[in-house]
């Protein structure tokens, strides 16, 4: 394998998008993730981004920069991050380790991030009226 | 069971095979899922600061028994500059520019033991082990 050539896929659902990571990223990886997160914000209009990460064994300090990375860019270009699915024994982990994940939002599944996303959109919406 | 080995740190490659490692040898002996995150997350940070600030180096394992202990530990090791001042590497928040700052502080909160000793132009060895 070579470095930087793994891509995680970015599905789109309207107007949100979601990441599923199911490999140990490296941290190529997870840098070309943010990259390619902002250039499909911007070219599909997302308001919502879903990152998946049960499937993550752990988040040390590298992953969780680029989780907080993510967030800031996609709320700067008009996008909610929504971070999923966190196993328990991460969550501890990370507390533990220092990284307090600011300003990135978190729900325990998919479909709890789903209804932030619903939420915020709304929100939006009758703010805008 | 092998109870010491080596593994190369040279490239990001290397830091998977780290996590991947130490989850198996924590997996073996059998440590709680939360033992073994914090272990494999320690692991990848130190990993790290070996291949990108210590210029590559190694990681030394060794399953150590003491009574009815045993314990998991590690050693990251590297020939590179070395650290100045190891007290303020030590506290949350200092960072050479590259990451968050709490690489070596979080890493050691993570485990029961911890040691570093540095030499500047030399290199750095970081010790850490946990306990079962």
């Amino acid at each position: 394998m070579t470095e930087g050539q793994q891509r995680i896929p970015i599905l789109r659902m309207g107007k949100c998008l979601l990441v599923t990571i199911q490999v140990d990223l490296q941290d190529q990886t997870a840098l070309a993730l943010q990259d390619d997160l902002s250039a499909k914000i911007d070219q599909v209009g997302a308001s919502g981004v879903i990152i998946d990460i049960s499937a993550l064994e752990i988040v040390d300090s590298f992953i969780g920069r680029m989780l907080a990375g993510i967030s800031g860019i996609a709320s700067v270009l008009g996008a909610t991050t929504v971070v999923v699915g966190m196993q328990p024994a991460v969550a501890i982990t990370l507390v533990e380790l220092g990284l307090s994940l600011q300003g990135v939002k978190t729900a325990l599944n998919v479909e709890r991030g789903m209804q932030i996303l619903a939420g915020t959109i709304d929100e939006v919406d009758t703010s805008g009226d | 069971m092998e109870t010491k080995g080596s593994i190369p740190l040279h490239g990001e490659a290397d830091i998977v095979m780290c996590r991947q490692t130490v989850r198996k040898l924590a997996q073996e002996m059998k440590f709680s899922l939360v033992d073994q995150t914090k272990m494999i997350t320690a692991a990848s940070e130190l990993s790290r600061n070996t291949v990108v600030y210590g210029g590559g180096g190694h990681m030394r394992w060794e399953i150590q028994t003491e009574g009815i202990r045993n314990a998991l530990r590690l050693w990251f090791e590297d020939k590179g500059p070395g650290i100045p001042d190891v007290e303020k590497a030590l506290t949350d928040g200092w960072t050479s520019g590259k990451g968050m700052g709490i690489g070596l502080s979080g890493s050691k909160r993570l485990v029961n033991d911890f040691a570093i000793s540095t030499v500047v132009g030399q290199g750095t060895s970081v010790m850490i082990a946990r306990w079962k």
